[in-house]
């Protein structure tokens, strides 16, 4: 048996389907959170019934890829759970009385249920059961309230095939709207006047800035403070260990080297040694993770509540300039945690040109968390100038590059027509839930790729390879960026992991000019391979030609500059 | 007054009355609930040709500014205390 979940974006399908399954899924207070059919299995009466998390549709006249594939969906189910958002009925019914006119047994879920009392909204739920002919369930989604009822009433889900037309349907919603639902006159509450505050450009551009600011500075405090207080403590007790280990090993050797890396000045140096338990854990555990956990942890604060809707509808003007939707903000903010979701999120954009441009843009100006983290260890030093000169140049390039493909690539971006949902408050546990998820798909995902990036950096040294390529590569890295020939070593790495060579900067002893250079340089020229391998299934091969040669004309352009100008 | 959601003032309640763009058009409107007979409220339009905000049934909506000028409403005396 296969159920799906089908209804209106942002209504809180995933929600269901993790209280359904017991499968953990992104959620947020954003339209298109789910961008791919999430499949799952629960126990119903005894059998295992497969559950079908589909994306969000407001019909099924299949006028977008998305609503495509959830009207191809209903070909293959055997029941609909149609997920309602209980404080907007009447819009949401449109898709719940087309899902009746297509002979599949259908049950009817009312989310949010909890908020429609201080909207002053109230429904009669056994009235609209009996005007829909389906049993009709009241849940709060995020705690689980009514989703014991709901199973326990999935076999009352009843097929219908009447035919309307859409006036008929539209007529018909009015009909159930003036029978079921009264709406007193509520009191305009705190969040409702910040949602008109935040979206009026002479409050809403203000308070943008401010958010943004908290937001970086917040990552930075939480960040260096866990460094400071827990994870630089954790590894100084580990240190006697690997110094041990060292010891046994003779200071030396292959195995030596792998293992725990050269010794710097007869000392391990967990940054510059490059030995697998050393620099390999060092820095995605000790220099990397603290920032992911920080950036993760105000991310998800921003898509619970609702914000990131209004920030695209204030940015929405600057974005179609570079010819995108507002909504393009969500890639590019997922693009600084790790640009691989970043990359897969460009989904909830329409249009292929605006896909190209903001997945182009994303991979070549949008330094991921990993990254970020590792220029902070570096340019921290230097203060304000050496951070500001690094983010100014990134953010330039993404608005020129932006431009200019908008000006000389062919096709049109359609204007922006979006829901801004209501804001919440965060909900703790699915918060928590949240974060769990991302910083382990970071230690399960990105661990591993450390781990290669260092092994092949002893490879590449060991077998001298290094020096050859630096030599062949020397015009442009030494002529055009102004950087040693070794930094090329960096380069080769910084395709598996843009960190680890960042961190290999460290060695070479460049002055803030050329470390910001090598930042610069490093973020732009090409996606790490993770991204990369996602950017091919996004873009197709055609377009991450394009993209990729882009990349390399745009990174010398402006590593070349950087090096004159600095 | 009959005017367009474009012209409309901030802050200010209309009716939406009619349409003046194609069936296409009009169907990615009704997707949002905006269908002629509505009630509305302008929050705010963005600068530099951004789009417009409106409220609908306690949800927010934001609409490119040509679509805007597309949307022909009957503004409401009441309603434009804001």
């Amino acid at each position: 048996m296969k159920i799906l979940l089908m209804g209106n974006p942002n209504v809180g399908k995933s929600a269901i389907f993790s209280r359904l399954t017991g499968i953990d899924v992104m959620i947020s207070n954003y339209p298109g959170t789910t961008i791919e059919l999430k499949k799952g299995k629960m126990k119903l009466d005894g059998e295992t019934a497969e559950v079908i998390d589909v994306p969000g549709t407001y019909s099924l006249d299949p006028a977008s890829r998305a609503e495509e594939v959830a009207v191809d969906m209903l070909q293959e189910g055997d029941l609909v759970i149609n997920v309602v958002d209980a404080t907007n009925l009447e819009r949401n019914l449109n898709l719940t009385l087309a899902l009746l006119e297509r002979n599949i047994p259908v049950i009817t879920v009312l989310n949010f249920w909890d908020e429609i009392r201080h909207l002053g909204i109230h429904i009669d739920v056994k009235k609209l059961e009996s005007c829909l002919d389906i049993p009709v369930v009241p849940v709060v989604a995020v705690t689980g309230e009514g989703i014991k009822t709901l199973v326990s009433r999935l076999h009352e889900a009843k097929a219908h095939q009447k035919r309307y037309s859409e006036e008929e349907r539209w007529e018909n919603i009015g009909k159930i709207i003036r029978e079921v639902q009264q709406i007193t006159l509520k009191k305009h509450t705190l969040l409702e006047m910040l949602e008109d505050l935040s979206v009026q450009p002479l409050t809403g551009i203000p308070i943008m800035f401010s958010v943004l600011i908290v937001v970086f500075w917040t990552v930075r405090i939480v960040g260096e403070t866990m460094i400071a207080y827990l994870f630089d403590p954790l590894f100084a007790l580990y240190l006697p260990l690997v110094t041990d280990l060292s010891r046994m090993l003779g200071g030396g050797g292959v195995i030596h080297d792998i293992l725990l890396g050269t010794l710097i000045a007869g000392q391990i140096d967990f940054i510059q040694s490059m030995g697998l338990l050393t620099t390999g854990l060092y820095v995605p555990l000790a220099m990397v993770l603290p920032y992911v956990v920080a950036f993760y942890l105000v991310l998800g604060i921003l898509e619970d509540s609702g914000y990131l809707p209004r920030l695209a509808t204030l940015v929405d003007a600057i974005f179609h300039r570079l010819g995108m939707h507002g909504l393009a903000i969500i890639p590019m903010l997922l693009g600084l945690g790790c640009n691989v979701p970043g990359a897969l999120s460009t989904r909830i954009l329409e249009g292929r040109k605006q896909r190209f441009i903001a997945a182009t843009l994303m991979a070549i100006a949008v330094p991921c968390m990993a990254q970020t983290a590792m220029v902070f260890a570096l340019l921290g030093p230097y203060g304000i100038k050496g951070l500001g000169i690094f983010f100014m140049t990134l953010f330039a390039v993404w608005l020129t590059l932006g431009f200019l493909l908008n000006r000389f690539l062919g096709g049109e971006t359609p204007e922006t027509f979006m829901e801004i949902p209501p804001y919440r408050i965060p909900y703790p546990a699915s918060l928590g839930k949240k974060l769990w998820m991302r910083i382990r798909s970071f230690l399960t995902e990105a661990v591993p790729f450390v781990l290669l990036g260092v092994l092949i950096v002893n490879i590449l040294y060991v077998f001298g390879i290094i020096g050859w390529i630096g030599e062949i590569a020397a015009p442009v890295i030494v002529g055009i960026f102004g950087l040693p020939k070794e930094a090329v070593a960096a380069l080769i790495v910084g395709f598996l992991r843009k960190d680890v060579a960042v961190g290999m900067l460290l060695p070479l002893g460049l002055d803030m000019e050329q470390l910001i250079v090598a930042s610069v340089v490093l973020t732009m020229y090409f996606p790490c391979v993770a991204t990369f391998v996602v950017l091919f299934k996004e873009l197709g091969a055609r377009d991450l030609l394009k993209a990729t040669a882009i990349m390399i004309v745009t990174t010398l352009l402006t590593g070349g500059i950087l090096n004159a100008l600095l | 007054m009959e005017t367009t959601l474009f012209d409309l003032k901030s802050g200010q309640e209309a009716v939406i009355k009619n349409f003046k763009g194609g069936a296409e058009f009009q169907k990615k409107l009704r997707s949002l609930n905006l269908r002629a007979g509505k009630t509305i409220r302008k929050v705010t339009a963005e600068p530099f040709h951004g789009p417009v905000v409106i409220e609908i049934d306690n949800t927010e909506v934001a609409i490119g500014m040509n679509m805007a000028k597309k949307i022909v409403v009957e503004a409401s005396e009441s309603g434009s205390d804001t």
